[in-house]
């Protein structure tokens, strides 16, 4: 025990680094996966048949791909197009993607489960199809999607470790680093667990929140 | 104000409304009645465009109803409607209700919004419900707050779909004083409705709606007192006369 707390006071330091890493690409992926699924769904949920298909084909498509090999895709092949992206840009735009898939089924099921008086009543005094989305729709979708969005956001604190392999130095990558060159397998990974667990549980405690708060109303 | 020509409407096979032709002269008040299934709603849902119609013409002070088309808003913002089912925005308080077409699609500046919100509110009874979200009011309640809301885009006229089929019975009376002070000030209504009383005091005059139809109208001490048509008759003494 004694031996792990001084492993910990080493390399903590060099985990944080990775730690931050981590949260850079989580916010950053988070962010872009919320716009784009955001996009998708109301492109699917907008009556228009051309958006619709659009929509609904490319979520397919993000679904039907792993997200390692998405992350292959944009850093290794990208370049041969001329796109050459960082490591860590990729990362963001990679994970981004493919969570927003996720992200427009879990806007989409919020969008679809608001009454249908809602809409007409907004339709009846003059609102347009953004205007009613806006002011009506949405906002009350809000307290629908916010427990599984929670949950994603979780999963992608987690999947921001694959970003380890197109050489993100975050938490996992930089463990990893750490291990094979110390050998100290067992605290490195035990520290690396902590750290991801520390990082998730407020997340998950926040979900908690919005469940509390969705099954009130 | 309101006219329709020949309107008919179909939802897939099952033909709903065939051929109905009809007018709502300005500061009038025509009732709605019939059986349910009869068409009698989708015809207000034609008029301001929830529905698309298949054939014949509906307009509003000579402006054709398409709702398709970008006109649809103009005529939605002259002819408000209200529900069964209220359905009002139950994020927002009654008096943000009231105000959210004011604001949002007419662009009136907020404090004139809101000094005219409270006037409504104050004259459907509801001045000290301002604050209150829809879910923690009383149906009558609800549905006061959602004429006030229909009133708030200072419409030419409002369309009522059964506005107190939703109601407890003890609720009624305060929905229907309401519509009733609205007609004394010369609004224009169409009415879908079950409440013969209200029909018979307030309407200028009464359709009879069956089978997609119009099977009878007139003013309403004669379609009500001395139905014409059989048909009229019998759904008159199932109504009143229910055992």
């Amino acid at each position: 025990m004694q031996k792990f707390f001084h492993d910990a006071v080493e390399f903590v330091p060099i985990l944080l680094q990775g730690v931050w890493l981590t949260v850079v690409v989580t916010i950053g992926s988070l962010l872009l996966s919320t716009v784009l699924g955001l996009v998708w769904a109301l492109m699917r949920v907008s009556g228009i048949g051309f958006f619709t298909g659009l929509s609904a084909s490319f979520i397919n498509v993000i679904r039907g791909i792993p997200i390692i090999v998405l992350l292959f895709y944009i850093y290794f092949v990208m370049p041969d197009f001329g796109i050459a992206l960082t490591a860590l840009q990729a990362a963001i735009i990679g994970l981004g993607i493919a969570y927003s898939a996720y992200q427009a089924e879990n806007f989409r099921a919020g969008i679809e489960a608001i009454d249908k008086g809602q809409i007409e009543a907004a339709q009846t005094i003059g609102m347009g199809w953004w205007l009613t989305m806006r002011r009506v729709v949405l906002p009350q979708a809000v307290r629908i999607i916010l427990p599984p969005y929670g949950n994603i956001m979780i999963m992608m604190l987690k999947d921001s470790s694959q970003a380890s392999t197109i050489t993100v130095a975050e938490l996992a990558l930089q463990g990893k680093l750490i291990a094979s060159s110390t050998f100290k397998n067992t605290s490195v990974f035990t520290l690396v667990a902590l750290m991801y667990l520390t990082m998730s549980i407020p997340l998950i405690l926040l979900v908690r929140h919005f469940e509390n708060k969705a099954s009130r109303k | 104000m309101i006219e329709l020509k020949d309107v008919h409407k179909s939802f897939g096979k099952v033909e709903v409304l065939k051929g109905i032709t009809a007018s709502v002269a300005k500061s009038e008040v025509v009732c709605i009645i019939g059986p349910s299934g009869s068409g009698k709603s989708t015809i207000l849902r034609c008029i301001n465009g929830l529905e698309s119609y298949d054939a014949g013409d509906i307009t509003v002070e000579g402006a054709r109803v398409n709702r398709d088309d970008r006109s649809i808003v103009a005529i939605r913002t002259q002819v408000s409607m209200v529900f069964q089912r209220f359905n009002l925005f139950p994020h927002r308080t009654a008096l943000e209700n009231v105000i959210e077409g004011p604001l949002y699609v007419k662009k009136e500046p907020r404090e004139a919004a809101l000094a005219r919100g409270r006037a409504l509110l104050a004259q459907v009874g509801l001045a000290d419900k301002a604050d209150v979200h829809p879910p923690k009011l009383s149906g009558g309640q609800q549905q006061r707050v959602a004429i006030a809301r229909a009133l708030a885009m200072q419409p030419k006229a409002i369309l009522f779909d059964e506005p107190t089929s939703a109601l407890d019975p003890e609720l009624v009376g305060e929905v229907l004083s309401v519509m009733r002070k609205l007609a004394d000030d010369g609004m224009t209504m169409v009415v879908v409705t079950h409440e013969m009383g209200f029909a018979r005091d307030v309407a200028d005059r009464v359709l009879f709606i069956d089978g997609g139809v119009i099977v009878e109208q007139g003013t309403a001490k004669s379609v009500l007192n001395q139905p014409q048509h059989p048909r009229t008759q019998d759904f008159l003494r199932r109504v009143l006369h229910p055992l």
